[in-house]
């Protein structure tokens, strides 16, 4: 059913689409190395890192950004 | 760095190609402005990736709106607000390049004429990527895009940008910035000084796209970093007649720096980079940089 004027009453519905099986490569975090930099949570384009630094793979794309722009290599990206 | 909030205003699953700086630079917006914002888009990438229906991406409210008329649809959610005294919420409006210095230019111009009080940020990926990469008055000069191709006949595209932020300037707002997702410190701080100011406020955000300039998804960030340091993009705000540079380059690098990475500019000969290098000293002389 289409609402009258294509209204879409939930917000942040799109957490129903899984873009983690988008993925062909998978940050893994090594939480040693983190320096609490916050890089990875700011650059990454689907909020898929949270404040304690956990990736959630339900929807990371695997863009690869957070590995590039970590300033101590705490980041490796593994093909699936 | 930037505050990390407890809950983005951007929510995941969205439709962006991986490693897209328009979310980036949305996320960061909504994440500056907090949850009593409205915001409004016009047709391109990002309210086609953030809204397919019956899903969305947004957190808060949002409009989509035709390719046009994004700044006139703010007016109208500005004025209706004010109207009922609703005087405190953030009224944001997004366009891309495309919905913001080519068709969207008038009912922008108007808007900022009037004096909304309203928050206005072009998010500029540098072509309409959303219908595959054609030019728009925003393509730098050389850019190679699927209507100014490169070839036997033709270098891509033979005009410069247009100095979008500058045309702002002249309509005599309170507050007119450039930034880029790069350094989202200064981005943040821009937009949360455009929410502040009582009136109208434009926000020009250069934004790597992977797809159409042609680099690797894990690149986005470096691409607009380097666009920065070559002197490329320049960051700067102009608050209340006032110019200031926001951020220099230690050293300006060499453009060929940021152009050599990109697909978009891979064909320029020696000759048209150094053109496009005379370009970018010319500009930076002139704002001082
Ligand atoms: C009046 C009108 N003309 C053409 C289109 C088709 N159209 C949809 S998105 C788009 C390109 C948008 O480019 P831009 O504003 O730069 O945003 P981007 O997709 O690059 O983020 C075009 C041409 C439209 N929706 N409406
Ligand atoms: S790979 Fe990309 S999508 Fe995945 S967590 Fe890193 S930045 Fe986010
Ligand atoms: S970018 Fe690297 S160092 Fe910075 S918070 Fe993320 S994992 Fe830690
Ligand atoms: S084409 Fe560019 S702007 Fe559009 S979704 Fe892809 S990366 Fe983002
Ligand atoms: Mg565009």
């Amino acid at each position: 059913m289409v609402n009258i004027g294509c209204v879409i009453t939930t917000p942040g519905s799109s957490k129903n689409n899984k873009t983690g099986s988008w993925r062909t490569f998978k940050p893994i975090l090594d939480k040693e190395k983190c320096i609490d930099c916050d890089n990875c949570i700011v650059f990454c384009p689907d909020s898929s890192v949270n404040k304690q630094h956990d990736i959630d793979y339900d929807y990371c794309k695997g863009c690869g950004i957070c590995a590039h722009e970590c300033p101590s290599d705490a980041i490796e990206m593994v093909k699936e | 760095m930037v505050d990390i909030p407890d809950k983005n205003l951007l929510a995941p699953g969205h439709r962006g190609c991986a490693g897209c700086g328009a979310s980036i630079a949305v996320k960061l917006a909504l994440n500056a402005l907090g949850e009593n914002t409205v915001a409004i888009s016009a047709t391109g990438c990002l309210e086609v990736m953030t809204t397919p229906y019956p899903e969305t991406a947004w957190e808060v409210p949002f409009i989509h709106v035709a390719f046009e008329n994004s700044g006139a649809v703010a007016s109208g959610v500005e004025s209706a607000l004010r109207i009922q005294g609703k005087d405190d919420v953030n009224v944001v409006a997004f366009g891309g390049d495309g919905g913001t210095v080519d068709i969207g230019l008038q009912s922008l111009s108007g808007a900022m004429e009037r004096g909304h009080n309203m928050t206005y940020i072009c998010y500029d990926n540098e072509a309409y990527m959303n219908t595959g990469i054609q030019r728009s008055g925003a393509t730098p000069f050389g850019a190679t895009t699927t209507t100014s191709p490169m070839g036997s006949a033709s270098f891509g595209e033979d005009k410069p940008k247009k100095n979008m932020p500058m045309i702002m300037a002249a309509h005599g707002i309170p507050y007119v910035a450039t930034a880029s997702i790069a350094y989202p410190e200064d981005f943040v701080k821009k937009v949360k000084k455009a929410a502040e100011t009582k009136g109208a406020a434009y926000i020009h955000l250069q934004q790597p796209c992977t797809t159409g300039w042609g680099f690797s998804s894990d690149r986005t960030i470096e691409m607009g970093r380097l666009a920065v340091e070559t002197g490329s993009w320049i960051l700067y705000e102009i608050e209340n007649g006032k110019f200031d540079i926001t951020y220099r380059p230690e050293e300006r690098k060499p453009v060929k720096e940021y152009l050599a990475p990109q697909k978009r500019f891979r064909h320029l000969s020696d000759e048209l980079i150094e053109k496009i290098q005379k370009y970018v000293d010319a500009e930076c002389a002139e704002l001082g940089l």
